[in-house]
């Protein structure tokens, strides 16, 4: 595509937002219902969430650079790249969140089939089906492979029997993607990448409050579920091959820790210290210190555009993702922690008003985890030291 | 723009790195000059090699017979400097000289250019006054005198000065010395009579001159742009030099990475190799991630400036900033984790850490430029 039309394609995209972007959705988002996630319970916050999601999704907009076929709008790596500019330019939120998209999206389009993608990818695009992702299990953290959830063959279908742990949503989730062990003899081609309703028979889940007060996770339970391995004519219940959804999942490790990277990392253009400031002087070591880390936040800015160009033209490192984690998640860890120090007693109130219902200490809380969810950043490390740095023995 | 290099740019990547690598390299050129004490402190042969490759003349515009390419290009030619730590005046000459007469007249670029793309000539740009870059405030003077000027002051850090058949003087000619109006720039030729040097040898063995001026007399075309006006020149040329020097201490930054991974790979204590202990391995993990970041932003800022984005300034501050970041972490540990060789000059990675530390210094380090985001982020 020549600069000329991608020039038209921009000038189209603007008319278009200008024209389907409610002002309310140019807002930042401020709790949890400013997010829409989709699924069959799903409701919408006020009518400007809705006009917004049902506009993005007539035009392809939830997932701009799937297939047409699948609910996208086809677009081109640097349409794509103009889009998320021109939405940025305006504050414009997310349509639709949705761990179909960032997630079990990906892994299909990949691995999957042909049915499957007709089924799946559509209705997570349309918002229809809410996904959780089951991957944890309370003795596996890092060691993700070691897991025990087992899935017994019945012929046409498995048994499932074992625990999840640190499932996002799945409280409020309409199916699951999920690891399950199935040969118990062979650690990494054992497992298979297993499609299921949550509100399958022996399926229960349990909140777990975080030291942030709130409950973005749980704890997921397996009493004898019946996974049937195939939902009709080429749609598997499982994704890729049985006994080979380690392959599935490493592949889709790499998008989370892309999506942790993109979403939950330092990767704002916002100078922490124009926000800051506004709520007072700073002392000038702090400021100093948020000088520092605007520096950086705005130097990773630049990193996460290089590493989307590259990921989009195939040129990336295969592990880049994994540094891209690492430095997002820690630089955010950091933003907080300024935060804190700049907001001063205000920043501790819990339950205010005023702190609205305690945003910034909660989220400090929350942001502890953006190192360890997805991969430890000690495990990032191992893995840029291996496949980047190929240090020995690592 | 994608943030990678395109066909043209990683052809001239290549080229350069080629060149640096072999006719610049760290034996041929940067030990060769310093053990023979030489006063110029580069190669004039180095330089007129440079010329040939077409690189002396790469950012002034073809119509005056330069090959009109950008910052990213210059960048590219940048980082194989800072990996071999090759010196030459290409920083001081082909980037802030070249960028400072690009706004000149055409008497003044006829009469300076052609020696700058051919290799015979070299410039310099003197602009601190004072140990630390403060160009906001500009003491050094020009009066008024018949049809030209009379210039006093001091300068410092100006590179290459003494080797320099030229030098752009930022001089007040108007207006008090913290006034961001009232500067012009000034061409001064080396043999102007008043003007004196004390070239003196830098931590990484390259040159730099106080130079004081005694009311050296000027004729009226000396004067590059405007009377008065040489204050929007003269950010155009700290934003070249300093995005510059970004993408100079991003090579130098991965040229002392690439040899502390390569030395983990090396050598053996308490029988194994010391890359295979996670406490090296997530310190050089880490610093790779860091180096990435520095490089990134560097190019970004580089497009920036060649595109005239108003965000040109901020990224500029940010690239610099962060690469003097990375690449001070780079050689300290590169010199840590080579243990006691580190320390000998026999090894090269001591001079990774002696050229960083100058380059930090130049056109700004990471305070003054950290502070410059703040400001210029309203903060």
């Amino acid at each position: 595509m020549s600069d000329s039309d991608l020039e038209a394609f921009r000038a189209e995209t603007r008319q278009w937002l200008e024209a389907n972007c409610p002002p309310e959705m140019r807002e930042p988002v401020r709790d949890e219902e400013d997010v829409y996630w989709g699924g069959r319970n799903a409701s919408f916050k006020n009518d400007a969430q809705k006009a917004w999601f049902e506009a993005c999704r007539e035009k392809g907009y939830t997932v701009p650079e799937w297939p047409k076929e699948y609910g996208g709008a086809g677009l081109t790596p640097a349409q794509g790249k103009v889009l998320r500019q021109e939405m940025a330019a305006i504050n414009a939120r997310s349509p639709l969140s949705s761990f179909g998209i960032w997630m079990l999206g990906p892994a299909l389009l990949h691995f999957g089939t042909e049915g499957q993608k007709q089924r799946f990818l559509n209705e997570i695009t349309n918002g229809e089906i809410r996904w959780c992702q089951g991957y944890s299990e309370p003795g596996s953290g890092s060691d993700l492979v070691s897991m025990q959830t087992f899935g017994e063959d019945k012929g046409d279908h498995w048994v499932v029997n074992g625990q999840k742990i640190w499932t996002s949503y799945a409280d409020e989730a309409d199916w699951i993607f999920c690891l399950v062990r199935t040969d118990k003899d062979n650690k990494y081609q054992g497992i298979t990448f297993m499609l299921f309703d949550m509100a399958s028979d022996g399926v229960s889940t349990k909140p777990i409050k975080l030291i942030s007060g709130n409950s973005p996770f749980c704890e997921t339970f397996m009493d004898d579920v019946t996974v049937p391995k195939s939902y009709g004519e080429d749609i598997p219940g499982y994704v890729g091959e049985i006994n080979r959804g380690w392959d599935v999942a490493k592949y889709l490790l790499g998008h989370e820790r892309e999506m942790i990277s993109a979403t939950g990392g330092g990767d704002r253009a916002t100078s922490l210290g124009a926000v800051t400031s506004r709520q007072g002087a700073l002392d000038p070591v702090l400021r100093a210190e948020i000088a520092m880390f605007d520096v950086d936040a705005l130097a990773y800015t630049a990193m996460s555009e290089k590493f989307m160009d590259e990921l989009k033209s195939g040129k990336g490192h295969p592990a880049q993702p994994n540094m891209m984690k690492y430095a997002g998640t820690e630089l955010n860890k950091r933003r907080n922690e300024l935060v804190m120090a700049a907001g001063g007693s205000d920043a501790l109130e819990w339950e205010s008003e005023a702190s609205n219902g305690g945003k910034a200490a909660r989220g400090w809380l929350r942001t502890k985890a953006n190192s360890i969810e997805g991969g430890t950043s000690e495990v990032m490390l191992n893995v840029i030291s291996k496949r980047i740095l190929d240090l020995p023995g690592a | 723009m994608p943030l990678y290099y395109d066909d043209d740019q990683a052809m001239l990547a290549e080229t350069a790195s080629q060149f640096m690598g072999e006719e610049g390299s760290i034996k041929n050129q940067l030990r060769h000059w310093r053990d023979r004490d030489c006063k110029d402190g580069f190669g004039h042969a180095l330089w007129k090699q440079f010329a040939e490759m077409g690189f002396t003349g790469m950012l002034v515009d073809e119509d005056d017979g330069g090959l009109g390419m950008g910052q990213v290009e210059a960048g590219i030619v940048l980082e194989e400097i800072g990996r071999n730590l090759t010196p030459s005046p290409f920083l001081s000459s082909s980037v802030l000289a070249a960028t400072a007469l690009k706004h000149g007249s055409n008497d003044v670029k006829g009469r300076w250019l052609s020696d700058l793309i051919s290799g015979d000539k070299v410039y310099a740009m003197a602009i601190d006054e004072g140990p630390k870059h403060r160009p906001e405030r500009i003491a050094t003077r020009a009066e008024k005198s018949g049809n030209g000027f009379r210039l006093s002051g001091k300068k410092d850090f100006v590179v290459y000065g003494a080797s320099s058949e030229m030098i752009v003087v930022a001089a007040r000619t108007s207006g008090s010395n913290d006034d961001k109006d009232g500067i012009t720039l000034f061409a001064v030729p080396q043999d102007a009579s008043g003007m004196s040097h004390d070239s003196v040898r830098l931590v990484d063995s390259s040159m730099a001159s106080h130079v004081s001026f005694d009311n050296v007399e000027l004729d009226g075309d000396a004067v590059i742009g405007e009377v008065d006006g040489g204050r929007t020149i003269l950010d155009a040329v700290l934003m070249a030099g300093r995005v510059g020097s970004a993408a100079e201490g991003v090579g130098v930054a991965r040229g002392a990475m690439d040899m502390t991974v390569d030395y983990l790979k090396q050598r053996k204590q308490f029988g194994r190799l010391i890359g295979e202990f996670q406490a090296l391995q997530h310190r050089a993990a880490h610093l790779y991630s860091e180096v990435e970041i520095a490089r990134a932003v560097t190019v970004k800022a580089a497009q920036l400036v060649d595109g005239g984005s108003e965000k040109a300034e901020l990224m500029t501050s940010v690239a610099k900033a962060k690469v003097a970041k990375a690449a001070g972490l780079a050689v300290r540990e590169g010199v840590q984790m080579h243990g006691g060789i580190g320390m000998t000059d026999e090894y090269d990675i001591g001079l990774y850490m002696k050229r960083d530390r100058a380059l930090q210094e130049f056109l700004g380090d990471q305070y003054y430029h950290a502070g410059r985001v703040a400001e210029l982020s309203g903060y």
